[in-house]
Formats: structure tokens, C-alpha cells, sequence
């Protein structure tokens, strides 16, 4: 049961690691990365999905009669363009963050808004 | 020419996006907005009249038949909230030129314009589309705009709100992506009329139980239900407030439709509210929201933050309403959603004229605001009893059918929770009236705050005006929210 599903465990493990890393770091980057790791966890779930073992490329032709699913993996491509996006929006929020507060961390940066309000 | 409106209704938005981006002018960009929005509202009023006497219109992209190509699916339900966000993206076009001016770089304005043309588009798809898949897409289209909108906010503390808002809304969006491949791991199908009728062969099946919690804790994260607010307050209060209006009308609304969709036209109201406790859930996550964001709402010190706390609030109420799952209960929400949107999309319009003639949104800063801005004062007032509900407002009659519905439901707890919820809206919502109207002014300050522009007023006195008519006049709305609930269960003649 553990072994021939192994495809599922090695998402569930990439899920959690990549949530616990957003949820356990203050530095923007970092969550960025936790956050691929999340995402990309996903991705492996839908690619595995649509893999058969000893299955080709959707090509029809006589030597073949076994093929992989080719939905999901399209389907993938699309949620990676979107993953894509995300994280060069999120990069450019950490460049901005890190030019109005000269640091990438996000407790820093709370701290130094809060310090700012106590001032005025 | 109705037969194409399913889609140019999505496709135009996104078409204009581009174009902003090419023209690289402000004023261009405004204008491709505004005609963009236009066309959008022009085509949501055609189908819902459409719907409304010629029943569903379905309609096949690239005309490849479902359920191999996507369809998209218009019924009274989508077509209620269609109208509702298009409208809304028509109020905020009119509302923006002369409020970013003052918060937004010149050089950037035409991307908050791509941006606003890029989320408008997202809602649109979200809303009109029939394939699973595609709401994943639209989805992210909306929430990735939104973030840009976000951190062009004034404040530094934009960019953080957005950097939040972005690492929450991922994690949402991407449970929404596990949670839809599952459902198609055990169907192998998108189409949403197609999983419908599979499903129910597959009830009890735990993958699809898995389904529908990914499905279900995604959405909450990007309707801002209660405990996955957290993203919400900075990012609405950060947001200029010309965005501010627009999001915190449509955003969270159109999440809550999705799900109103997964859970009736997808895993279907037998297995979400029949196998699984979803019902008893989301009535305490939906009565936490209400006492939880009024109660906070009530120790915030900005105008705008004040606002942000009542919609997680606010948005206990309509998600009370859909955990009844009967019609009455339906036809509430969908009332809440439409009322909440007009109301409060209203009063951020109002706190950003606020912002613009006070240059902040404190609420120290309001003091003598009734004798300096009466009009804007007014049109706060007005807004502030609808969140209340207090009778002859749209607020009093989405309060009273969620009340009706939950007395039919045997309800009581909630009922109380929505009672006590209401006199807190009393003291957020009278501690900005008591500061304008009883404070007295600084000396200094009233010799040099610049009019309200009319395009501003026009656009807030939209809002608030139709929230207004919508509680005088309250058969319409409340006719066309019965027919949504209607299609939605499946019950529709």
C-alpha cells in the first residue's frame, strides 16, 4: 500500500515541508521558497496522476498501445505559469519591502512600522 | 449576438488589460477601463434579463462541446453576481481618476489600470465559467492582480499587507488546485455538469471527502472567513482607496460564490451538507466571524481598519446563510452579498474622499468632520446604518430574511450571535459618528482641505443611494436573490 503509492507520500511530505517553512520563517525569501516547495508538491501530484507505467506519449501510432495520461500534465503546465507569476510578484514585493525598510525580514519590518507609530 | 456574451463578457476586461499596458498613457487607460467595465455591466444586465425569461444559456469556447471543451455555464445564480461585480467595476470607474491621482505615482497610474482590468476579469471568470479547472485560473488571475493593487498603496505598510496577502492567497488558491485534481483523480472529468452527475455514485469514496475540505478551507482563505482572516484588515486598509472599494465590494463576495458553486453545482448539497458536518461548521465559523470582526473592529483607531474588521464580520452573516443550506437561507446570503458589496464598497468609497480632503483616515482626524464635509458626513451615516441594519437600508433587509431563515432553521444561538453582533456594529459605527459629529474640530486645520471632486461623490452617492433604494424598494433584489438560490439548489422552474 506504502509502496506502490509512494507517488502520493512523496506529496504529502513536499507539502507539509513546504508549509511548515512558510509558516516557521520571518524572512520573505525563505517563505517564497517554502511556498515552491508547497506548490510544486501539487504539481507532482497531478503529473503522477496521469503516468502509467510503461506508457508513452500520447502518440498515436502501431507500435504503441499504452499511453500516459496527457490532461493532467497540461493541466500542470498552467498551474506552473500561475506558480511562475506568484513567485516573481512575491520576489518583487521582497525587492520593494527591502528598498522601504532595508530589510527582507518580516518581524523587522513590523517592528520598525511600530516604532515609526509610537514616534508620531 | 446573446449567444456570445458568456464569454466577451470575460474576454473584453482581458483584452483591455494589455492594451492599458501598451498605451502607457494614464488618461488612455482610463478610458479602456471605463469602457471595458461598461461593456462588462452592459453584457451582465443582457444576460440576466436573458436568463431571466429564456432560462440558463450555455455556451461551448472555440465551440469544442462539453464536456472535452470548456463551457461556460450562465444561470440566475452567476448572473445575480455578475451583475453585481460588473456594476461595482463601473462605480469604481468613475471613482479612480481623481483619487489615485493623490495616492498613486503618475507614472504607474496605467497599471493600476491593467491591474483593475486584469482583477475584473478574474471575478468575470471565476463567476460566468461551468469548468473546474478554469475557476483555479481565474482564481489566481483575480488574486494576483489584487496583490499588485495592493502594494501600490501610499504607505510602506502596503507592501507587507500585499507580501501577507500574497503568501495566504497561495496557499488558498493552491488548496483550491489539490482539491479539484482530486475530485478529477476519482471522475475524470472538469466540467462541472459532468462531476455533478458522477459524484453522487462516489459518495462516502475518502478522496473525494478530501476534496471537498481542500476545496472548502481554500475558498475560506480567500473569502476571508473567519480564522483565515488574517490577510484581510491591512490589505484593504493599505490598498488606495480606489481598489479598496473595488476588492472590498467583489473580492471576497465572488470566493464565496465559488464556493456556493463547488458546493451545490459540483460535490452537491447531499454529500457537503448530508455525509459531512459541513452545516454545523460553517454556522460556528460563520458566528465567531460576526461577534470575532465586529468585536475587533470595534478598538481600531482608523477609519479604513474599521471597515476592513466589519467585512470579516460582515461575511459571518452570508456565510451563516449558506450553512443553512435551504432556500430561505440561500436567498439570505445571496441578499447579504449584494447589500454588504453596495454598502461597503459605499463607505470605502466615502473613507477614500475622506483621505483625500483629510489626508488621513484616523479617526482623531474626523473630529468637525459633520461640520466641514456635511455631505461626506451624511453618506458615512448612511452607509454606517446599513452595516447595522437598521430599517429602510439593504443592510435591515438581508438581516431580516438570515434572521427569518435561521428562526425557520430552529437556530436560536445564532440568532442571538447576530443580535449582539448588530450592537457592536452600533458601537464601531457610532464611534465614528460621535467623533465627526460631537468632536470639535482642531483649530488649524479646517482653513485648507480641498473639495470633494464630483466625479468622487457621484460614485459614492451611486453606492450608497442604490444600497438605499435596495432597502425602500426591497422586492426586486430579493426576487432576484430568491431565483438565485433557486438554480443553485436545483429547484428553479
Amino acid at each position: 500500500m506504502i509502496a506502490s503509492h509512494y507517488n502520493y507520500w512523496i506529496a504529502v511530505v513536499l507539502l507539509m515541508i513546504g508549509l511548515y517553512v512558510v509558516m516557521s520563517h520571518s524572512n520573505t525569501i525563505k517563505k517564497l521558497i517554502g511556498l515552491n516547495v508547497f506548490q510544486v508538491a501539487v504539481f507532482m501530484l497531478y503529473i503522477s496522476l496521469g503516468k502509467i507505467e510503461g506508457g508513452t506519449a500520447p502518440i498515436v501510432d502501431a507500435a504503441f498501445t499504452v499511453y500516459s495520461h496527457p490532461l493532467p500534465h497540461v493541466l500542470i503546465l498552467t498551474a506552473i505559469v500561475v506558480g511562475v507569476a506568484t513567485t516573481a510578484l512575491g520576489l518583487a514585493l521582497v525587492v520593494r519591502i527591502h528598498e522601504a525598510y532595508g530589510t527582507t525580514d518580516e518581524d523587522e519590518a513590523l517592528i520598525a512600522d511600530r516604532r515609526e507609530a509610537e514616534r508620531t | 449576438m446573446i449567444a456570445h456574451l458568456p464569454i466577451l463578457q470575460v474576454a473584453l476586461p482581458l483584452l483591455a488589460a494589455p492594451l492599458c499596458v501598451l498605451l502607457r498613457s494614464a488618461r488612455a487607460a482610463w478610458w479602456i477601463y471605463l469602457l471595458a467595465s461598461v461593456a462588462a455591466f452592459g453584457s451582465a444586465l443582457l444576460l440576466a434579463s436573458s436568463v431571466a425569461t429564456h432560462g440558463p444559456l450555455h455556451y461551448a469556447v472555440g465551440n469544442w462541446a462539453p464536456p472535452f471543451g470548456i463551457a461556460y455555464v450562465i444561470d440566475a445564480a452567476n448572473a445575480f453576481v455578475l451583475v453585481l461585480v460588473s456594476g461595482i467595476a463601473v462605480a469604481t470607474a468613475i471613482y479612480a481618476p481623481r483619487s489615485i491621482a493623490a495616492e498613486i505615482d503618475p507614472q504607474r497610474v496605467y497599471l493600476y489600470y491593467a491591474c483593475l482590468c486584469l482583477c475584473l476579469t478574474g471575478l468575470l471568470g471565476i463567476v460566468a465559467t461551468g469548468d473546474a479547472f478554469n475557476v483555479f485560473v481565474f482564481l489566481e488571475i483575480s488574486s494576483l492582480s489584487s496583490y499588485a493593487l495592493i502594494a501600490l498603496g501610499k504607505r510602506r505598510q502596503a507592501l507587507l499587507a500585499a507580501f501577507r496577502y500574497l503568501v495566504m492567497g497561495t496557499l488558498g488558491g493552491t488548496f483550491v488546485l489539490i482539491g479539484i485534481g482530486l475530485a478529477y483523480a476519482v471522475t475524470g472529468t472538469l466540467n462541472m455538469a459532468d462531476l455533478a452527475q458522477r459524484l453522487p455514485a462516489l459518495y462516502g469514496n475518502r478522496t473525494l471527502t478530501a476534496a471537498v475540505g481542500f476545496v472548502s478551507v481554500g475558498l475560506a482563505i480567500k473569502a476571508a472567513v473567519f480564522p483565515l482572516h488574517a490577510w484581510l484588515p491591512s490589505a484593504y486598509a493599505e490598498a488606495p482607496s480606489a481598489a479598496g472599494v473595488f476588492l472590498s465590494a467583489t473580492g471576497t463576495k465572488v470566493a464565496i460564490y465559488a464556493f456556493l458553486r463547488f458546493a451545490f453545482g459540483i460535490f452537491g448539497a447531499g454529500l457537503v451538507f448530508g455525509h459531512l458536518p459541513m452545516s454545523a461548521l460553517i454556522l460556528i465559523v460563520g458566528t465567531a466571524a460576526m461577534l470575532a470582526g465586529a468585536a475587533i473592529a470595534c478598538y481600531q483607531d482608523d477609519l479604513k481598519r474599521i471597515l476592513a474588521w466589519s467585512s470579516v464580520g460582515q461575511i459571518g452573516y452570508i456565510v451563516v446563510g449558506l450553512g443553512l443550506a435551504s432556500q430561505q437561507g440561500l436567498s439570505a446570503a445571496f441578499l447579504h452579498i449584494s447589500a454588504h458589496a453596495l454598502i461597503k464598497g459605499g463607505l470605502f468609497a466615502t473613507a477614500g474622499i475622506v483621505a483625500l480632503r483629510l489626508g488621513t483616515t484616523r479617526i482623531d482626524a474626523l473630529a468637525g468632520l459633520a461640520r466641514s464635509a456635511p455631505a461626506v458626513f451624511v453618506a458615512l451615516l448612511l452607509g454606517g446604518l446599513g452595516l447595522i441594519g437598521v430599517p429602510l437600508t439593504a443592510g435591515f433587509v438581508s438581516k431580516w430574511a438570515l434572521v427569518m431563515a435561521l428562526i425557520e432553521a430552529d437556530q436560536w444561538a445564532v440568532i442571538a450571535a447576530v443580535l449582539l453582533s448588530s450592537l457592536l456594529a452600533l458601537v464601531y459605527v457610532g464611534r465614528i459618528i460621535e467623533v465627526a459629529w460631537f468632536r470639535e474640530p482642531p483649530l488649524l486645520a479646517d482653513t485648507a482641505q480641498p473639495s470633494t471632486p464630483a466625479p468622487m461623490a457621484l460614485a459614492m452617492w451611486g453606492l450608497v443611494g442604490v444600497s438605499l433604494v435596495a432597502g425602500v424598494y426591497a422586492a426586486p433584489l430579493s426576487r432576484a436573490a430568491t431565483a438565485a438560490a433557486a438554480a443553485l439548489l436545483g429547484t428553479a422552474p
